[in-house]
């Protein structure tokens, strides 16, 4: 191991994994195609010079073991939910089953052509619809569409269905509101959907501060979002006041489900009284996050924002011999139109369905109630190790603040980097903003009793260490494949791409 | 349960350790008013009986992208090498998450600058983001970029841009009080007259950004240099939505002037899934590198000086920067990105060139063929590269019926699209033989009245 000192001005860094590009050599092709089987014109005669490009683009150029180990190697560099817990809060690691990847891998459904005609892909469209039923049940709501791609697509794509409800009322409305607890997409989509954003105060109990709501709230209001429970994995009480607050105005309430782990058959969006939800299914319904996306973000909507729906839409009909037929529509005059290509991740809406399926409704059930109460186990192991700012019970996430170990010379990031020597990926840190030095903790449900007893004695010894010796703590990580990284040069001298 | 581990005598143990009674102790914060019935839906399933259900809706699919599917039109069939799903399948890059503590994320963070890297190569341009959703919406968060970087509020989009993508465009447009126009095109192209046209008529207005697709959605290739070069005479930014397999054989975008590619990359071993998960990429010229929405990964060095990969520029992000984000993206298609990058590996420069290579033959074998039958033409005669547009005796949708009964899907209809009054929109790719081209030109053949 080198340290610091040894490091020599200007040497070129030690390399773990050569990219693709240092690894090829010219004139090696591991690739396997047929030989053309129609007359071979000339390229020249097919397509304009000016059309052509003059180079042919700098691929690698590897063999088919050369790709097999490299992309291998990268693999062990990463951690994952197969090789470990996650307590990331608001992100929901739970178990991916391997039964859903082997569904989504038959050719029945991942061969499917998006413009294959509605008559040929009846299992698909009939599986999709039966899907926004069961989102519809799990939510309260009337009716969904499947097609965003992400939670955050999923609230632009509701904040989209809020404007065209106005707009058809002949109402300009300006402002969304969320609380200063929420999820940057939060802001971020409002403005995407044309919206000024005002922040909402959040109360010393975790909550939305009703008066400062009440304050805020007006005819300009198009909307409050909210996510219930909140990202301090508190459920917001006063949330029928909230609605009538909201709704007593004339704006609406939307609702992002990034927390819907935590109420399945619990508490139903709908019955809260949102208008809008979207759920990330990456999250709830175990289809896998892939080191960042895809994602799914579903939006459901009571039956007012129905007819301002995205399209296409399926619709269901009884055919001759009185079978289901399905099919999909574009007419829909008051539709916001189309939010992406074709209909939506349905790779993905597969595996969620195959979830719901598998759960059922006790199983859907008893997983939130688990994530509850792994959360609160959880919490009651780390409370006298570090300060709860929140008393009392939490749903299924809580925070916990490192103020007492900041004041020891250790920061939450530090604490989050010694986890990974414990070989733990840390909490959710610096978020929400309202907590100081915050770690958001999110167990889940699929995790047994030892596994947070054991991340639980890891983040007990690091409390312990940040008393008595808080070096080894800033100084973590040691046992990952890298260290600390310098991000600032990374940002000062942006390296995006290779350049040979 | 599936997936439950805790035991009812773990339960009991964990709640006794929190110092609650029950669950429903708790569930204290959740008002009785709002706590749910039982949910209302069918009985569990256990993996035998799911599978089940599930061939049996699957069996209610009839038909399938095998080679004698011609259908494209933003969603292409090719070859998916075995090495790309066996190693994209790996549950280390399946089952992480985003990668926000690089430490432990080396493997993702390096595939995605692989993969940046790569779209730079084939775009001819700077930058690269870490991916987006699909081509429709990268044409939308394209659309953004150039509003903001010229605080302008007007998105000029080619009518040969595929229909999907400009209702995209016209659906952000309209929700962020942008105003959307569109260029028309003649003989299936957009000219460089009819784009100088539209423009100067534009006046004050002026424009953000134009909007154009290589090939456009009828396979066409237009002349996209002077298109750019018009556009910036406009003080506009220029945007090609381009097919990446063709960027093996054609102009780059950042040759021919872009200052801006966007487009999806599912051609490159992403399954076709009916629709999604595809993978949009977003590439741009160096001064556009802080206006890129979504994540970047940057190479820089850890404290012992070994090469290490971050996410980087993150004050551009949503988690950071909020409502002053460059854009609301959060999750993006990485799962998505990593096929592409595997597959841009393993098909290397010769493999790639082959590929597109045989798409361009057997498209042009495909469509002489068929412009020989008596009632059929080509609808349009620019240069295309591996879909074109048949002019059909009968409407497209009737003959698509009626080749669908021989096994074969032979198209897109674009009836009365382009000024046609009767078409289809043939895609023809390396997956489709000889000899199931000359299915498809007999069928046609036999359907012409």
């Amino acid at each position: 191991m080198t340290s610091s000192s040894d490091k020599q001005v200007g040497a070129s860094p030690t390399v773990i994994e050569p990219t693709i590009f240092e690894l090829s050599s010219a004139g090696r092709a591991g690739y396997s195609l047929p030989a053309c089987d129609v007359p071979d014109a000339p390229v020249e005669r097919l397509l304009p010079q000016h059309s052509r490009r003059a180079e042919r683009p700098a691929l690698p150029e590897l063999s088919e073991l050369q790709v097999v180990r490299h992309f291998t190697r990268l693999s062990r560099l990463n951690y994952s939910i197969d090789g470990g817990f996650y307590p990331l809060g608001s992100c929901t690691m739970k178990y991916n089953p391997k039964l859903h990847e082997k569904v989504a891998s038959d050719t029945r459904w991942s061969s499917l052509h998006p413009h294959q005609p509605d008559a040929t892909v009846q299992g698909v469209l009939a599986m999709l619809f039966r899907l926004q039923g069961y989102l519809c049940k799990i939510g309260g709501m009337d009716a969904f569409t499947l097609q965003p791609a992400a939670g955050a697509h999923g609230e632009h794509t509701g904040l989209m269905l809020i404007r065209a409800f106005h707009e058809k009322k002949g109402e300009r409305r300006t402002e969304v509101l969320a609380p200063d607890s929420a999820h940057g997409t939060n802001p971020a989509s409002a403005v995407a959907a044309g919206y000024k954003v005002v922040q909402v105060r959040s109360n010393a109990q975790g909550r939305v501060d009703v008066e400062d709501l009440r304050r805020l709230v007006g005819p300009q209001t198009a909307a409050l979002m909210l996510t219930n429970p909140n990202t301090l994995g508190l459920f917001e009480s006063e949330i029928l006041s909230i609605a009538d607050i909201v709704h007593q105005t004339g704006g609406q309430l939307y609702y992002d489900g990034a927390n819907l782990n935590a109420i399945m058959g619990v508490s139903r969006p709908g019955d809260m009284g949102f208008d809008v939800v979207h759920f990330n299914l990456h999250k709830t319904m175990t289809t896998p996050h892939g080191g960042g996306g895809p994602g799914t973000g579903p939006v459901g909507v009571k039956s007012h924002l129905r007819p301002f729906l995205p399209i296409p839409v399926i619709e269901r009909s009884t055919g001759a011999a009185g079978a289901e037929q399905y099919a999909l529509t574009t007419e829909r005059p008051d539709s916001i139109g189309r939010v992406r290509s074709f209909f939506g991740n349905v790779g993905l809406l597969l595996r969620a369905y195959a979830y719901i399926r598998s759960m059922g409704p006790d199983g859907l059930t008893q997983a939130s109630h688990d994530a509850v109460l792994s959360a609160n186990y959880l919490k009651a192991l780390l409370q006298d190790s570090f300060d709860a700012p929140y008393a009392g019970h939490c749903m299924h996430e809580f925070v916990l603040s490192g103020r007492r170990q900041r004041a020891q010379g250790v920061k939450t990031l530090d604490i989050a980097k010694r986890l990974l020597d414990y070989g733990y990926h840390p909490p959710t840190i610096y978020f929400p903003l309202v907590v100081e030095e915050c770690m958001m903790i999110e167990p889940t449900e699929t995790e047994d009793r030892a596994t947070l007893e054991a991340f639980a004695a890891a983040l007990v010894a690091i409390a312990r260490e940040a008393a008595e010796q808080p070096e080894v703590v800033r100084a973590a990580p040691q046992n990952t494949p890298v260290s600390r990284i310098d991000e600032a040069l990374a940002a000062r001298k942006p390296d995006v791409r290779w350049k040979g | 349960m599936p997936y439950l581990p805790h035991t009812a005598a773990d339960r009991e143990a964990m709640l006794t350790t929190i110092g609650a009674s029950d669950m429903e102790e708790l569930l204290d914060q959740v008002p009785t008013a709002v706590r749910s019935k039982p949910l209302l839906l069918p009985a569990a399933l256990s993996e035998p009986e799911l599978l089940h259900e599930l061939d049996a809706l699957a069996e209610r699919n009839t038909r399938s992208a095998g080679p004698r599917s011609f259908l494209g039109g933003g969603a292409y069939n090719h070859h998916i090498p075995a090495v790309v799903s066996a190693l994209a399948s790996r549950s280390e890059f399946v089952t992480s998450y985003t990668p926000y503590q690089p430490e432990i994320s080396q493997g993702t963070l390096q595939v995605i600058y692989e993969w940046q890297s790569l779209i730079c190569a084939l775009t001819g341009l700077d930058v690269a983001n870490a991916s987006l959703y699909d081509a429709a919406t990268a044409c939308a968060e394209a659309a953004m970029i150039g509003v903001n970087a010229t605080n302008r509020s007007t998105v000029v989009a080619a009518s040969t841009l595929n229909p999907m993508y400009l209702e995209v465009l016209r659906t952000y447009c309209w929700s962020q009080g942008l105003q959307l126009r569109v260029v028309m095109a003649e003989g299936g192209c957009i000219s460089p007259s009819s784009l100088r046209a539209t423009l100067a008529d534009l006046g004050e207005e002026k424009p953000a950004v134009a909007i154009l697709q290589s090939p456009n959605y009828f396979g066409l290739i237009e002349d996209q240099a002077s298109l750019a070069q018009i556009t910036h005479e406009f003080g506009a930014l220029y945007v090609t939505c381009a097919n990446p397999l063709s960027l093996a054989i054609l102009a780059p975008p950042g040759e021919i002037g872009a200052d801006i590619a966007v487009g999806d990359a599912q051609p490159f071993g992403v399954a076709l899934s009916y629709g999604g998960p595809y993978v949009g990429y977003v590439a741009a010229r160096e001064s556009l590198l802080r206006r890129l929405p979504g994540r970047i990964v940057g190479a820089s060095v850890d404290n012992k000086g070994r090469k290490a990969y971050v996410l980087t520029l993150q004050a551009r992000e949503q988690h950071i920067r909020r409502e002053k984000a460059t854009s609301n993206i959060c999750s993006n298609h990485a799962l998505c990105a990593t096929v592409a990058t595997i597959y841009l590996s393993y098909m290397g420069k010769a493999g790639l060139l082959e590929v597109a290579h045989l798409c361009l033959q057997k498209a042009h074998y495909a469509a002489e063929r068929i412009a020989e039958l008596p009632g059929y033409g080509l609808a349009f005669e620019a240069p295309f590269f591996h879909e074109f547009v048949v002019k059909t005796p009968r409407p497209g949708a009737v003959i698509r019926e009626a080749l669908m009964e021989r096994g074969i899907l032979a198209g897109i209809p674009v009836d009365g699209q382009a000024g046609l009054t009767y078409g289809l929109l043939v895609c023809v790719t390396e997956q489709n033989r000889k000899e199931d081209i000359d299915a498809l030109v007999q069928g046609l053949g036999e359907c012409a009245a």
